[in-house]
């Protein structure tokens, strides 16, 4: 079966971050002074076990942002066709929790449906009853099942883990942080090996059973869940595309030149700031609406077509949210700006240019980073409440805000439906707090306020 | 009997690196006893420790510390903070921080009077005014509903030593209480803190880098080194006959008027890093008398003469050769310098009426509604291989006045002239720019942390298209830290892995790296130690006679002023009051102002002049005196100095005088 690979706009500017971060990364590496803090990062314990459960996150988001498209067996004229749905490797990875739709809703390792319906029995007479599930439970059934199969996925998840962990210890002696053994590490293994057991359990029980349920449609509720991490984390990370450039530059603009400079980029980001960023989003977004409605022939697939408005949030949003940072680049610069070295470049006669980028970006750029990372975790909780309202990404696409949407009618029901919200809340729950977590801890280690008494003293 | 008994105090960091290590002395009570050292020797931790107020990740390990017979250091906290306030109270360095700026100065004190004395209300009210007025506030009764804001940093340090005292102390622990302060405030301060001595009779420890501030005030003192003690005697065995090499040294690093045709001897190296040195005398690798036993053997307390005793193996009992403190001293060579080049007649850089205004605006449409006169009408020329110091009190304009020499800052009328061509009102990036260069008072803040040092020399260059390629650059760069006296491979690191003094001179070599003529040095040597100071002024001396350089030197320091330079301008309020050669000025002073800075100045021979008290603090540039600027001030001020600016008064073809009574 071939195939073809499709690359989304949003995909581009995954790729496009992710290039970043790595040339970031290894410039880091090469300067002593720029990872010095992040060995303070590493030494912290809860910021490791965020960083790992962040990353099992982006693992996820990035494998759902590999799309490609499917060679269809009929041709057209003697032209390969593919097929119109547009799949990730992530969607192929999990391809049995994508397929196996029930009729609507189920309970979390339930085996029968959530409602009743009516069906023909042997004898041909109807009768309603909770019929069972088309891919849930298997010949062996009931708690006991579901009790060995956790256990049996958790053991496996615990023992493949603490063997990775064994044989990266006896190979590679040497890690890239140089960390005190014993003191930090041993939270790091405890917490890597508890997720590894949920992650096996989890796994297991997803063979025969749908772990958190079914929604009105019969979608397993995992699935829904684990897809819309990639929306979120893109909201979270493809924003600061639009905001760090406009924050950067304006801000270090504004607080270096003074003047009418100065004016105008207050004026433009206090009168930004001032109008209800959901009006202005809600307006963008409606009007974008519009014109892809009335241009239905620019999109192949309807994938794109959601994707293009979930790139467009991510403008929007970013169009709103960068007065903050640059508010707090034009006051750092302000400050910076009368600093010594600063005067003895001026005296040099270097240009103003260059005195930006060699003195005074460099000397910001910690607080791009604790903001930037601060910020992910607060687009990611706009994404949720904007599509609540409606005005966030396209309804066919999976994001933990069009599973909160879903799930207001649900609450409502009798016999309530709790699940979808449920898990779309602890999935966003989870990865926020990491977030949050792992910003606090990088706020510390750049927070040159701080008394250390580490290396100065 | 004495009051505060400390003995062998140990305080030191979480791994065990010891800060203040085995620290013993005592202090009786009517007595000032001083604590002298370099910074990071430990003074300050040594005086939390004592309040027990150490900062997280710092805790007191071992020793006694007792007050009045109270044993401190096995007291709770609960009772710790009776003492504190009540027995015992400290004032800080910077009083612009040690106040509340959202608290009236009456409610500050009051706060101490109401849990130490048990005052309230309109009594407390009453007390606080007492104080104030003690502690020569003016109108203390309308101050005490004043902010700190409204008052000046001398007025700040004026209320901390009233807060200090309201509980009635028996112990003042004074951590460099004037170092943040001008000399003529400075003055004012230690008369204050000596008055209230005699007074209430407290004791105080007084922890202090400034030799002329002990010599001031204080009975005994304590020598300390990476957090020990290392000579101890009473003020005037101390200044007679310094006994360890340290405290020799101390004393031939001050720069002096006698020395100015000398190199000063200064300390090689820095102060050890803390816990560096565990076995011998942590004095030794920076000592020239020392010999194999001082790197084997750590040195024991010796006691010399009555109350004089030294932690150095050169006075053992048990070692035959004692060395007496006079021959130490001979023991240091001043090496002469070479001849002076003979300067050149022709004025490299002539200023004439220099002003430079910033307007004062109010209002929605930003109307200039008055004018800060920051420099006021400024002339002087300095010509090649020269040095003239430009000495004033913080505010009266120099950094203003250097900063618009080199263009940072737009002046407002007036010529600048530097080597034959105008500079006002020429493109920012004009071609003089490298031609005169300026070095900054704070090497911790005058160097970007994110730059190497090859980069930091390289931007001038750069920027002035010096040197045909990198290659060419590098191997500038390699002499300029020949030059400045830095390790050729130090050029790959970044600034924060260097002490003051290195930064210091990395800054001089990136004032070098374009080959400037001229150097403005703005404060170049305040914010380092007296052993480094004497490296700095040293490197400059000796870079004047290879390069031929001119400095125009800022500084409020007139030690280094004798030491350094050839001519003087005296500052005050934007203008110049006295000009002369150094000879001309500093020992025979026209103006009733350089006069009275003179007399500030903390000498260390012991021998203190009359002090010529000056009253008040330097005016608002912004509401200048009418007439003389000094009128205000000036006891000696008529009718007229208060009508108009005196003219010039030439007193000798070099000397001049703006004064009525010169």
């Amino acid at each position: 079966m071939s195939f073809i690979p499709v690359i989304l706009w949003s995909d581009a500017l995954v790729f496009l971050l992710l290039a970043a971060g790595m040339l970031v990364v290894s410039y880091v590496r090469q300067h002593e002074y720029l990872r010095l803090p992040w060995r303070r990062v590493a030494k912290n314990s809860v910021a490791m076990v965020s960083l790992l459960v962040l990353s099992l996150f982006l693992l996820v988001g990035l494998l759902d942002t590999l799309h490609y498209r499917v060679e269809l067996k009929d041709k057209n004229a003697g032209k390969t066709v593919y097929s119109p749905e547009v799949l990730s490797v992530f969607d192929k990875l999990v391809e049995p929790l994508r397929l196996h739709t029930e009729k609507t809703y189920s309970a979390p390792l339930a085996t029968n449906l959530y409602s009743k319906e009516s069906v023909t029995d042997v004898s041909g007479n109807i009768v309603r009853e909770y019929s069972r599930l088309q891919y849930a439970g298997g010949q062996k059934e009931g708690s006991r099942d579901v009790l060995r199969r956790a256990l049996f996925g958790g053991i496996a998840g615990f023992i493949a883990a603490g063997l990775l962990i064994g044989i990266r210890r006896a190979f590679l002696h040497r890690s890239p942080f140089p960390v005190r053994a014993g003191w930090v590490q041993s939270p790091v293994i405890f917490a890597a090996l508890s997720i590894a057991g949920l992650i096996g359990m989890t796994v297991n029980l997803a063979g025969a059973y749908h772990v958190l349920g079914t929604d009105k449609v019969g979608q397993d509720v995992l699935y829904l869940s684990l897809k819309s991490i990639r929306t979120g984390l893109i909201i979270g990370t493809v924003t600061t595309l639009v905001t760090l450039p406009l924050a950067l530059f304006l801000g270090v603009a504004a607080g270096y030149f003074r003047g009418w400079v100065d004016d105008i980029i207050q004026y433009i980001y206090t009168v930004l700031s001032s109008i209800p960023s959901v009006l202005l989003i809600a307006a963008a977004v409606l009007m974008m609406q519009v014109t892809i409605d009335t241009h239905p022939n620019w999109f192949e697939t309807a994938a794109s077509r959601a994707d293009l408005r979930l790139v467009f949030l991510c403008l929007i949003l970013g169009m709103t949210s960068w007065t903050g940072l640059c508010r707090l680049l034009r006051g750092e610069t302000l400050k910076l700006r009368e600093m010594e070295y600063i005067q003895a470049a001026q005296s040099f006669g270097v240009s103003s240019l260059r005195i930006l980028s060699r003195h005074i970006i460099p000397n910001v750029m910690h607080i791009i980073l604790i903001a930037l990372v601060m910020d992910f975790s607060g687009l990611v909780l706009a994404e949720a409440v904007l599509s609540y309202v409606g005005v966030g990404v396209d309804p066919s696409m999976i994001s933990f805000g069009t599973m909160i949407n879903g799930a207001r009618l649900e609450m409502a029901r009798e016999p309530m439906v709790w699940w979808a919200l449920a898990a779309a809340f602890g999935f966003m729950l989870v990865l926020v707090l990491a977030a949050n977590l792992f910003a606090d801890a990088v706020r510390d280690a750049f927070d040159p306020r701080l008394n250390r008494t580490e290396g100065d003293l | 009997m004495s009051l505060l008994k400390v003995n062998n105090l140990v305080t030191g960091l979480a791994n065990g690196v010891a800060i203040v290590d085995g620290l013993s002395f005592d202090i009786a009570a009517g007595e000032t006893y001083a604590l002298l050292g370099e910074s990071g020797c430990g003074k300050s931790m040594t005086a939390l420790s004592l309040m027990r107020l150490l900062p997280d990740g710092v805790s007191n390990r071992s020793g006694s510390v007792e007050l009045g017979g109270i044993l401190l250091t096995g007291l709770a906290e609960r009772e710790m903070r009776s003492i504190r306030g009540a027995q015992m109270a400290m004032i800080f360095q910077e009083p612009g921080l040690s106040l509340n700026p959202v608290m009236t100065l009456g409610a500050q004190i009051a706060e101490v009077l109401v849990l130490h004395q048990g005052l309230s209300g309109i009594k407390a009210h009453q007390r606080c005014i007492e104080l104030l007025d003690g502690v020569g506030i003016p109108d203390a009764v309308r101050r005490v509903n004043d902010y700190p804001f409204q008052l000046s940093g001398g007025m700040k340090q004026r209320v901390m030593i009233a807060m200090a005292l309201a509980g009635k102390p028996k112990l003042l622990v004074a951590d460099e209480p004037t170092t943040a302060l001008d000399v003529t405030i400075q003055a004012q301060v230690l008369q204050l803190l000596r008055d209230t001595q005699k007074h209430t009779g407290m004791a105080m420890l007084l922890i202090t880098h400034d030799l002329g501030v002990v010599a001031q005030i204080a009975h005994r003192v304590g020598v300390m080194y990476a957090g020990q003690i290392i000579e101890q005697a009473s003020r005037e065995d101390l200044y007679a006959h310094p006994l360890h090499p340290y405290t020799q040294k101390l004393f031939a690093a001050l720069p002096h008027a006698e020395r100015s045709d000398q190199t000063l001897a200064a300390i090689a190296g820095a102060v050890p890093a803390l816990g560096s040195i565990v076995q011998g005398c942590r004095f030794a690798p920076r000592c020239d008398q020392a010999w194999e036993l001082c790197s084997e053997q750590t040195p024991t307390w010796t006691n010399i003469a009555k109350g004089q005793g030294v932690r150095c193996h050169l006075y053992d009992s048990s070692r035959v050769k004692v060395t007496s403190g006079e021959e130490g001293l001979t023991n240091n060579n001043f090496a002469p310098l070479p001849q002076s080049i003979p300067h050149s007649q022709t004025s490299l850089l002539i200023v004439n009426d220099l002003r430079v205004y910033f307007p004062i605006r109010k209002g929605i449409l930003q109307r200039v509604v008055g004018q800060i006169k920051a420099v006021d009408g400024v002339s002087f020329s300095l010509s090649g291989g020269r040095t003239l110091a430009l000495v004033g009190e913080s505010g009266c304009g120099k950094t203003t006045l250097g900063k618009s020499l080199l263009q940072l800052i737009q002046s407002t009328a007036g010529s600048i002239q530097f080597d034959g061509s105008e500079l006002r009102g020429m493109h920012k990036r004009f071609r003089q720019r490298a031609s005169m260069q300026m070095v900054f008072q704070d090497p911790y803040a005058s160097l970007n942390p994110k730059m190497r040092v090859a980069e930091i020399l390289e931007e001038g260059m750069s920027a002035g298209n010096i040197g045909s390629n990198s290659i060419v650059r590098q191997t500038q760069i390699d002499s300029l830290l020949d030059k400045v006296g830095l390790a050729r491979n130090s050029k790959w690191r970044y600034p924060h892995e260097f002490s003051g003094g290195q930064r210091q001179r990395i800054a001089i070599a990136r004032a070098l790296a374009v080959s400037p003529r001229l150097l403005i040095c703005d404060e170049p040597t305040s914010a380092l130690d007296v052993s480094v100071q004497a490296q700095i002024l040293n490197l400059l001396k000796s870079l004047q006679h290879e390069l031929n350089l001119s400095y125009l030197f800022i500084t409020h320091n007139l030690a280094v002023v004798e030491y350094l330079a050839h001519e003087v301008c005296v500052m005050y309020l934007g203008r110049i009051v006295e000009r002369g050669t150094v000879k001309e000025v500093l020992q025979h002073p026209a103006h009733p102002y350089t006069q009275a800075l003179l007399s500030a100045v903390p000498r260390i021979d012991l021998t203190q002049g009359e002090y010529l008290k000056l009253e008040g603090d330097l005016p608002s540039a912004a509401d200048p005196p009418a007439g003389c600027h000094f009128a205000p001030r000036c006891r000696h001020a008529n009718s007229i100095c208060r009508t108009a600016f005196p003219p010039i008064v030439q007193r000798s073809l070099t000397h001049a005088v703006h004064c009525y009574l010169a």
